[in-house]
This record gives structure tokens, C-alpha cells and sequence, in this order.
């Protein structure tokens, strides 16, 4: 063990937004820290704040926004830093990847504009030297033909292409850090396999750190070592993607869990046929409306009358594995 | 590229502008008359059938013959002359008035839409405010408390072009803020003005291009509309505006010497318009790019 401190060190991060009917607070309390070489996935449905939590985390976040607690990139405070020294980071040491890969470049610029761009910008290489490198990384990120595709359009590639493009945009710099922001939901199933494996194969050779942020159960238990599912804007259960997967101590990780379809509607383990999907019932409560106890609490099939007022303390139920509910208290 | 067939409706940029602007009848008509106001304005540099400030009273107020094709006004000067260095004088007007808008007011709109909160809040307030006054008249207010002529007015009507540049800017600028590839950029790491400059700048050009072409045909009529109340152009200086209002007082004499100007007005102004509304077609992103 290294005195180095740990490539990014988050404790009690929240981001509180102001709204036309008063703020919210859409992300809360979420804790981690990351090395570098080292995977950690972020689970949960639409709104459950794992997108602000990127956000936050590449200083991104919504204008007008505060954030709280503490994000230390490098050992470096980053919590109310300046604009400028974000810009320093972002797309130098932090890259990022996102969902839409069809609207993240921009039209007007050829690709290969676009991915020496950074290198223009960060490293101050020339434009030839830029170019030089920006065609080994488009070889690199598998665009066939790089050299002589350097000066096409946006629109003359496909979406897994484009993804392969804008991965290549983030990772331009060779960043620590790389969030990629559900990269593979907008793609085919076969090319979204093809981006994984990139993504992984890239965060290995270069022991880069990897914040992997989907909805998909089946992309985390492939591509993260470790795996915090978010609801309401916390994470209410988070350890070893293994341990998580196997135990899954919080109800809404078991609902989440339940919703996932299979394939030949897999028997379970008392030996029942399942037909149908168990969706979990109920919405996402709106952020203004969130309980003061547990956010799961109104749609948790085993809540007690004390889960809507009391909020659950983070149980340590293995030496990594947590999770926030108040029935895995009582059991200890 | 080459093998996407004729009938696929997203053609190539690029390449594909001119194929398509052929076919598209205002873009052509449009064109056809900008190309010759300038070819008009650009002869009158290098050669008129008569000095346009010769006046031959002797020879006043003739019906168009070899020599003189269009006639002569009540000065004796050849008509066909004046109309030519009209169309330098209503170039020139409509050129600066439009710099002065686009620039002042693009750059302002950017500023609002980089910047947003109180900044933007005070800029668009401040066009509206601007915006609230009918423009000819502000623009007589000025030249007649600056002094009437050339210069005044066609900085009265560039100034009056600010407001409306500002507004256009600034909405365009904050649809392509919104978008996926500005996150991308900022994730890169740019900051706002290198964002602005290269990223929402070039996405929006083709709205301001188009926005400057209706502005300079504005331009053009403004200050035909000044010269005619005789505080634009000054004499002997020729102006289309002037040469209206000049054929006023002999309209039943020779009602053809307010025709001619009129008619240049008209053709300059439609041929702008049109070619703006063909710009407008052919330059829209959502026709000529598949996303």
C-alpha cells in the first residue's frame, strides 16, 4: 500500500438544485473513493441521480447548483474550486463518455478535428503532431481507415462508430479517470458488447479508474469490480459487484433484480416457473417529495411503519458491502 | 459517399449545396438579382453611359432614346447613370449598416448566451427596449439631432440592426447550448468562449447569414426612406431615395422618372429576400445533414 492518496476520494458528496418550487436535494450522502486500475459501477433507474452524480463529479453540474461535502481528485479539494482549474482537468486527467453518441459530436467539425482537439488544448501539440496522435488513438479505438477518415463528417459514421470516436475524444489526453455515462444504452446489443470490450480493454492497458454508470445489471456484473446502486439520490446498497449480485441485502437491489428479464424466463431457485416480469410497483417519488426516511420506503414491499420517518443507517454487513435499510440494522 | 443513391432525401453537405440551390427557384431568381445589383453597383465604378453629376439643363426631362436609355431628370442628368451609382450608394448603406448590426449584435447575443443570468436578463431587456421604438422614426431622431447625410444615417440604421442580430443570436445560440456536443466540448474541457467561438458560432451561422441578407434588403429601403425625407444621401451624392423623391414634383410630367427608382428599390429588395429564403432552405441543418 502506497501513501499516494487515492485518485478520487469522495465523502458525503450531495448536490442540492434550486427549483421554481424551492431545492431539492438530488444527490446525498454518497461516499466512495476510487484507485486507479480500479472498476466501480453505479446501478439504478431513470432519476435516481447516478447521472447528476457524473455530473457532479466532472464539475459539471447544473448551473445555479450547490454542491456539498467533499471531492478530492488526486488528494486536490475540488468541492468550490474554479471554473478554469475544472477546465484543466476535464478532458485532461478525467474523460468522460456519453449515452447519445449521435449528438456528442458536433456536426460542424470533422471527427478528427474533434478528437485532437483536447491534445491541441491540453497538451499544446501542434496540429500536425495532434493529428498524428489523434490517428493512432482512432486506429486504436478500432475506426478502420483512421489516416484516411481523420477529415470525414459526423454524419458519415454509424452510432457504434461514433461512440468508438467520442471514446477516443475522451480518453485523447490519457486521463486517470474515465465516467462513462451509460455508453452503450443508445447502441444494438451486438455493437454495445464490442464498446464494452473497448472500454475495458482501454481501462486495462492504461490502469485508468472507471466510473461506469447504466441501468443494465447484465453491463455492471461484466465491466465493474465494485457497484453502488443509487436510489433517490443516495446508494443504498454498495460493495463487490460479487457480493452485491449474490446477496442483495437492500429490497430495492432484490426489485431491481426481479425486473431484469431472462432469457427462457429462467426458473428460479425454489424451482417456480416465472411468467411474468416482477416490475417494482410505483414511480420514482418526485425529488420534492422524497421521505424524510428511507427514499425506497413507499414502494418497498417489506417496509416498516418507522421506514417513512427514519432514515437507515449504512449497515456494514461484509467489510465492503453496505447498504442502507433499516430491517438489515435490526439484524445485527 | 458516391454510393448513396439520387433518391436518398439526406444528400452530402457540401457537394450537394449546388446541386440543390440550382433547383431551388428563389435561391436562383434571388441570386440572379443580388448579382446584379452588385454587377450594376460594380460597373458604376468603372464606367456609366454619362457622368451622373453632369447636369445639362438643355437636355432636361427627355424621353428614353440611344442616348440617353432611360431619359434625363429634371437637371438634364442621364437616369440610367443615377441608378447605377444608387446602387453603389444602397451597397454601401446596406454592407455597414449590416457589419455594424451583426457584429455589435451577434457578439451581444453570444455574451448573453455564454453568460446567461444578469447579463443576459440586461441585454435583452435592452433590445427590447430598443426594439420598442419604430425604427424609421429613431432613425430620423438621430440624423436630425446628428445632422442629416450618409454617414449618420447608415449609422442609424446599423444601430437599429443591433437589437434584432442580439435577439436571433442569442435564441439560436441558446438552442445549440442545450445540446449533447456542447456537454462533450465542456467535458474536454474548453471553456465557455472557446465553446462559444467554436462550437455554437459556426452552428448558427447559417441563421445569421440568412438574418443579414433580410436586414441588408431593411437596410436598403430605410435608406431609400431617409434620402426621400432628405435626411440620408445629400445632394449631389445620386441615391434611389433621393431620385424618388426628387420625381415627386413631376409626377405627372414624366411619371416614368419615379418608376425607375422605385423599380431598382423593389428588384434589390425582393432579389435579398428571395435569396435569404433560399439561404434559409438550403442551409438548414435539419435538410441537409442527416443527425
Amino acid at each position: 500500500m502506497t501513501h499516494t492518496p487515492p485518485l478520487l476520494e469522495v465523502t458525503d458528496l450531495g448536490l442540492r438544485l434550486r427549483t421554481h418550487t424551492g431545492t431539492v436535494d438530488a444527490v446525498r450522502g454518497v461516499n466512495f473513493s476510487l484507485r486507479r486500475g480500479e472498476t466501480l459501477g453505479l446501478v439504478g433507474e431513470s432519476g435516481c441521480g447516478k447521472s447528476l452524480t457524473a455530473m457532479t463529479l466532472m464539475g459539471l453540474q447544473p448551473e445555479g447548483a450547490t454542491v456539498s461535502g467533499s471531492l478530492r481528485f488526486h488528494g486536490e479539494e475540488m468541492v468550490g474550486q474554479s471554473e478554469a482549474r475544472w477546465c484543466a482537468l476535464r478532458g485532461d486527467r478525467i474523460g468522460m463518455v456519453f449515452q447519445e453518441p449521435m449528438s456528442a459530436l458536433n456536426p460542424v467539425h470533422t471527427i478528427g478535428h474533434q478528437v485532437a482537439e483536447p491534445l491541441r488544448l491540453h497538451r499544446g501539440l501542434t496540429s500536425a503532431a495532434a493529428r498524428k496522435e489523434a490517428v493512432a488513438l482512432l486506429d486504436r479505438v478500432g475506426i478502420a481507415d483512421a489516416a484516411r477518415r481523420f477529415d470525414a463528417w459526423p454524419h458519415q459514421f454509424s452510432g457504434g462508430q461514433r461512440q468508438r470516436i467520442t471514446i477516443a475524444m475522451a480518453l485523447a489526453c490519457g486521463p486517470d479517470l474515465l465516467i462513462a455515462d451509460e455508453p452503450t444504452t443508445a447502441l444494438d446489443v451486438t455493437i454495445a458488447g464490442q464498446i464494452l470490450q473497448l472500454i475495458r480493454d482501454l481501462v486495462r492497458e492504461r490502469s485508468m479508474g472507471l466510473i461506469l454508470i447504466s441501468h443494465d445489471l447484465g453491463v455492471i456484473a461484466q465491466n465493474v469490480s465494485r457497484m453502488m446502486v443509487m436510489y433517490g439520490g443516495m446508494v443504498v446498497e454498495s460493495g463487490p459487484t460479487q457480493d452485491v449480485f449474490t446477496r442483495r441485502a437492500h429490497p430495492y437491489t432484490q426489485g431491481l433484480f426481479g425486473s431484469r428479464p431472462q432469457l427462457g424466463m429462467a426458473a428460479r431457485a425454489d424451482g417456480a416457473m416465472r411468467t411474468r416480469l416482477a416490475a417494482i410497483p410505483g414511480n420514482v417519488p418526485e425529488l420534492r417529495h422524497m421521505p424524510p426516511g428511507c427514499p425506497f420506503a413507499g414502494r418497498c414491499p417489506v417496509a416498516l411503519p418507522t421506514c417513512e420517518t427514519q432514515m437507515p443507517a449504512d449497515t456494514r454487513l461484509e467489510p465492503f458491502h453496505h447498504a442502507r435499510c433499516v430491517r438489515l440494522e435490526a439484524e445485527r | 459517399m458516391s454510393a448513396v443513391p439520387a433518391t436518398a432525401p439526406a444528400a452530402s453537405h457540401g457537394r450537394g449545396f449546388f446541386s440543390r440551390a440550382w433547383r431551388h427557384p428563389s435561391f436562383v431568381i434571388g441570386g440572379v438579382l443580388t448579382l446584379l445589383l452588385a454587377g450594376a453597383a460594380a460597373l458604376s465604378l468603372v464606367w456609366t453611359p454619362w457622368s451622373p453629376y453632369e447636369m445639362n439643363l438643355a437636355n432636361k426631362l427627355q424621353a428614353p432614346s440611344a442616348a440617353h436609355w432611360l431619359g434625363t431628370d429634371p437637371f438634364g442628368r442621364d437616369v440610367a447613370s443615377l441608378l447605377l451609382v444608387g446602387a453603389r450608394n444602397s451597397i454601401l448603406v446596406g454592407v455597414i449598416a449590416v457589419s455594424i448590426g451583426l457584429g455589435v449584435g451577434g457578439a451581444l447575443g453570444l455574451l448573453a448566451s455564454a453568460r446567461r443570468g444578469w447579463i443576459e436578463e440586461m441585454i435583452m431587456r435592452l433590445a427590447d427596449f430598443t426594439f420598442a421604438f419604430p425604427a424609421i422614426l429613431s432613425a430620423i431622431m438621430m440624423t436630425a439631432v446628428f445632422g442629416a447625410g450618409i454617414v449618420n444615417s447608415i449609422i442609424a440604421i446599423g444601430v437599429f440592426n443591433i437589437p434584432t442580430f442580439a435577439r436571433v443570436t442569442r435564441a439560436s445560440a441558446n438552442a445549440i447550448g442545450s445540446r449533447d456536443f456542447i456537454l462533450a466540448a465542456r467535458a474536454c474541457g474548453k471553456g465557455s468562449w472557446r465553446i462559444t467561438i467554436e462550437h455554437v458560432l459556426p452552428n448558427i451561422a447559417s441563421v445569421l447569414i440568412v438574418q443579414a441578407t433580410i436586414q441588408f434588403a431593411l437596410a436598403i429601403l430605410a435608406e431609400a426612406a431617409l434620402s426621400y425625407l432628405g435626411l440620408g444621401t445629400q445632394p449631389p451624392q445620386p441615391s434611389w431615395g433621393r431620385m424618388l423623391s426628387e420625381a415627386q414634383t413631376l409626377l405627372f410630367q414624366s411619371p416614368m422618372l419615379a418608376v425607375y427608382p422605385g423599380v431598382a428599390i423593389a428588384l434589390a429588395v425582393l432579389g435579398l429576400n428571395l435569396l435569404g429564403d433560399g439561404l434559409r432552405d438550403l442551409l438548414d441543418p435539419r435538410l441537409t445533414r442527416k443527425r
